[in-house]
């Protein structure tokens, strides 16, 4: 079976429409993000959040009441997955001096105690405290692991390609991972732990896609034939295209299931990686070739260059 | 043209062979047990194992057959509610109680595939149910606890010495001392400089003013928070035995934070109890007389002025009331070797009020003995009142001949070995005063959503994998066959791999298994899309599979090691879940190379290889 082999389109003639396409998506998502933020889960905020289990059907307005009856204020309850699952979340307590934070790390003990008292078959079945000092240093780690990756792959594609190329690739996974984030803002879904991890694994991925495409494009070049370099790109994306469509679509079909199939947990994990592939593809095709075209990218940069000092061997 | 060598073939049959033996342990499951280890360091007796047996029975409690692992007795049950039950008799049973009862989980390796080194992968407490508690010293204390001790030394010793001062007094991390003149300056400059090592002393000098500043420098200031650190590790780790967890979790995070997973726990509120459990220590003077001791011991009665205690071994010690020296005097223990006799012993350093009681005390005492308490408070909940109730466990770690006059330094022998020497330094090291700590993070995961983890996780590799499988086989027939040959064995050599390194399976770790899944056909897609793309060439069929495999290769290599670049990051920079999916990640990339390159084109090797004139192929 053959789908989109040998290509022949001119893709770069549609780069300034890409381009705008790319300008405004990254517009939306960093307008999202600096009006609206993140919507920062357990992991970077702190706080507490307590799943609990009933026998029977749980009345939110009663856990609710209870809850505030025995004083815990700010709380939110909603279901969790079934109506007999109650999800209850409790902002950081910022004025805690230091007695008072090892009460707070005691807040669903202490919720779990009130709750038995409306239903004794109350449990909880998942109970997650983090102090906010914990979260500041995630944010922070992360932020580095993000930079350090960056640079890392910098490094490599400068070592392996040219530098043109590495700064293509630098700025289609920037425009991807901020178009992620932007989803992210956008519709307010929740950004935790797993969801960062998920950002990294799409660097890693629309790297991967970006390094197919470049590979041939210096392949093309080396053939030594005399083209213009848009015709080298334009090839090179066609000759790839089937391959970059092919996974893409296989990866999409496990992601697909561990977002259906996955459970809760996992959830925002597979989204962020839904997101990130769509868009990672279509940037290794438009985002990372324009950037490096751009830069000037020509055959030259890509023949080997003749060392001075083979010729000065021969000199007697 | 496209054969491999024979010893390639068998690399490959070896390689995969070995994959999946060590994979294979994976399939059996996991059940619950309960672990009963003797406290002394002995092994377990088949009587005690027949005991356990006949009160589970008795109980009606349903169980397998128990068997001895080691020095314990492992009792495996059908389910959780069974080993629950049978823990909670277990550990309350008086015949049983000179052993450590504890649940568990143990892989149903069987033992041959046990002998041969299979171990099935650890499962995260994501998937097992538990609770993982993330812990911060209070550094501030820390530095502050040892500010005030160098200060009231310094002070003990200017008075001993007869050196008159003007100040004394912590300005930041500098200790200011004025003095008179310049003579008494140099005095206790040099006293300082050899009792106080963590200081470097600057003097200050005119225009009438004598100060001396010592600092605490930067090194000094992170060998107390090390052992402030240590000192908690240490408490930790002789603490969490009490919560009834086979495999406890204790581990250093960073400079000031400490990891303790309890898996299988659910009542956290005892386990939070023990982590803010206190300790301390006391020097007390034994009660000599051996027949009041047994006496005390038969009735329960001490004489008045003592009080009752027992070793670890069980023996009735009677101690006088008046305290000699607690565990705020003490600043170190340390396991050593004493020089003259080259048997195990434990140096104890006093601060100077512990010094001088120590030195009054055994200036009238030699050769009588002295005991050294073990205190531990654990908060179990607050009563109706609302206030605070506490458990005191206490225990004589330690009862000794005083050998001769001493007072801030001193050795204790007698010890037997080695191993006793260390429990007794690091026991004194937890009673000393130690830096609070204080829970910072706290994930419960209850059991049951803990199965659900793992049903749901093995559920999305099932069906991710069979449409990847399926639509490979549609797209390229004959060689998506061969790839999902590729595909299934790099699954199997996943798995080989994360159980052979002994990492931990978490929930983000699946998801990195299953993205791998569908990463890993992308070098096949690769290779395939080239031969085909050769073929259009009007290649030869055998040179477009020879040539279509070398040409993907460096495009292969360099896009699988950009994407281990993040792996490695995120696995450097990453802690708990995210690391997993990390260690996934890296093992998945590097598995999926070795299957979509070698083990496929071995198969195409093997199906087409031979035949000259090949005409066309199903791809």
């Amino acid at each position: 079976m053959n789908i989109l082999s040998n290509i022949k389109y001119d893709f770069m003639g549609h780069r300034k429409m890409a381009l705008i396409l790319s300008l405004t998506l990254i517009f939306i998502s960093v307008g999202a993000l600096v009006t609206r933020g993140l919507n920062l889960g357990l992991d970077f905020t702190g706080g507490t959040v307590v799943v609990v289990n009933f026998e029977q059907t749980a009345s939110i307005t009663d856990v609710r009441n209870q809850l505030e009856n025995a004083g815990f204020a700010n709380t939110v309850v909603k279901n969790f997955g079934s109506s007999q699952d109650v999800e209850i979340t409790v902002p950081p307590q910022n004025d805690a001096s230091s007695s008072e934070g090892v009460d707070e790390a005691k807040l669903s003990n202490n919720m779990l105690t009130v709750l038995k008292q409306l239903d004794a078959s109350a449990k909880i079945t998942k109970a997650d405290f983090v102090g906010s000092q914990v979260g500041d240093d995630l944010i922070e780690q992360g932020s580095l692991a993000l930079l350090y990756a960056i640079m890392g792959i910098l490094i490599y594609v400068t070592i392996r390609f040219e530098w043109r190329f590495s700064l293509g690739a630098i700025a289609a996974l920037v425009h991807d991972v901020v178009i992620t984030a932007g989803v992210f803002s956008l519709w307010q879904v929740e950004f935790d732990l797993t969801v960062l991890a998920a950002l990294l694994a799409v660097i890693g991925y629309s790297l991967n896609d970006t390094i197919v495409v470049f590979d041939r494009i210096r392949e093309n070049f080396r053939k030594g034939r005399k083209i213009e370099t848009r015709d080298v790109i334009n090839n090179s994306i066609g000759q790839t295209l089937s391959r970059t469509v092919i996974t893409s679509f296989t990866t999409l079909l496990v992601l697909l299931a561990l977002f259906y199939f996955g459970g809760a947990l996992i959830h925002g994990f597979a989204f962020a990686l839904l997101v990130g592939i769509v868009v990672g593809t279509y940037s290794s095709i438009f985002v990372a070739t324009t950037a490096t075209m751009a830069l000037g990218i020509s055959r030259e940069d890509m023949i080997p260059v003749e060392k001075e000092g083979a010729n000065l061997d021969h000199i007697p | 043209m496209n054969r491999y060598p024979v010893w390639k073939y068998i690399l490959i049959l070896v390689i995969v062979t070995l994959g999946g033996l060590y994979a294979l342990p994976n399939i059996y499951g996991q059940s619950p047990v309960v672990q009963i280890k003797p406290k002394e360091d002995v092994a377990v007796t088949e009587e005690t194992v027949e005991h356990i047996e006949s009160l589970l029975d008795q109980a009606k409690i349903v169980h397998n057959h128990a068997a001895v692992d080691g020095d314990t007795a492992v009792v495996k049950f059908h389910d959780l509610d069974a080993q629950r039950q049978a823990q909670d008799l277990l550990s309350k049973e008086p015949t049983l109680k000179g052993f450590d009862t504890a649940m568990n989980l143990k892989p149903n390796v069987p033992e041959w595939l046990e002998n041969l080194g299979g171990t099935a992968m650890n499962l995260g407490l994501d998937l097992r149910g538990g609770v993982h508690f993330l812990l911060e010293v209070d550094m501030k204390s820390a530095t502050e606890n040892k500010k005030k001790q160098i200060r009231a030394d310094i002070t003990a010793l200017l008075i001993k010495e007869k050196i008159p001062k003007k100040k004394l007094i912590w300005i930041g991390d500098e200790l200011h001392l004025e003095f008179r003149n310049l003579e008494n300056l140099e005095k206790a400059s040099d006293l300082i400089e050899d009792d106080f090592t963590e200081l470097t002393l600057k003097s200050n000098t005119g225009d009438g003013v004598y100060e001396l500043k010592g600092i605490l420098t930067e090194q000094s200031l992170n060998g107390i928070k090390e052992t402030a650190l240590e000192q908690n590790l240490t408490t930790l780790r002789s603490r969490v035995n009490e919560v009834g967890v086979a495999e406890p979790i204790i581990q250093r995070q960073g400079l000031e934070r400490i990891v303790v997973q309890l898996p299988g726990v659910q009542d956290t509120t005892a386990a939070k109890n023990i982590l803010d459990a206190t300790a301390t220590l006391e020097y007390r003077a034994t009660h000599m007389s051996q027949a009041d001791t047994m006496e005390a011991a038969r009735t329960g009665r001490a004489p008045i002025g003592t009080s009752l205690y027992y070793e670890t071994d069980g023996t009735p010690v009677l101690l006088k009331d008046r305290v000699i020296a607690t565990g705020n005097q003490l600043i170190d223990a340390q396991a050593t070797i004493e020089q003259q006799t080259g048997s195990p012993a434990v140096s104890v350093k006093l601060n100077s009020v512990g010094a001088a009681r120590m030195l009054e005390f055994t200036k009238n005492n030699v050769n009588n003995f002295m005991g050294v308490v073990f205190k531990e408070r654990i908060p179990i909940g607050k009563n109706e009142a609302g206030e605070m109730q506490y458990k005191d466990k206490e225990e004589v770690i330690n009862n000794a001949r005083i050998n001769g006059v001493f007072s801030n330094q001193f050795q204790t022998t007698g010890l037997g070995t080695q191993k006793r020497a260390q429990e007794l330094a690091m026991l004194l090291r937890a009673g000393a005063l130690a830096a609070p700590v204080q829970i910072v993070e706290e994930r419960t995961i209850g059991p049951s959503l803990g199965q659900d983890n793992i049903d749901k996780g093995v559920l999305s590799v099932q069906i991710g994998l069979a449409m990847v499988l399926v639509f490979m086989l549609i797209y390229y027939r004959m060689f998506g066959l061969i790839a999902n040959i590729a595909l299934t064995i790099n699954v199997v050599l996943m798995v080989a791999c994360l159980s052979l390194f002994g990492a931990t399976l978490t929930l983000p770790g699946i998801a990195g298994i299953v993205l791998t899944v569908g990463m890993a056909v992308d070098a096949n897609v690769l290779i395939f899309e080239r031969i085909k793309e050769e073929l259009r060439d009007g290649n030869t069929v055998q040179g477009s599979i020879k040539s279509g495999y070398d040409k993907a290769f460096s495009t292969i290599a360099d896009a699988n090691v950009t994407t281990l670049i993040a792996a490695v990051v995120l696995f450097a920079f990453g802690t708990g879940p995210i690391k997993g999916f990390a260690v996934t990640l890296s093992i998945g990339i590097m598995t999926s190379m070795f299957t979509a390159i070698v083990v496929s084109r071995a198969v195409v090797n093997l199906v087409y290889g031979r035949k000259k004139r090949l005409k066309s192929i199903a791809i």
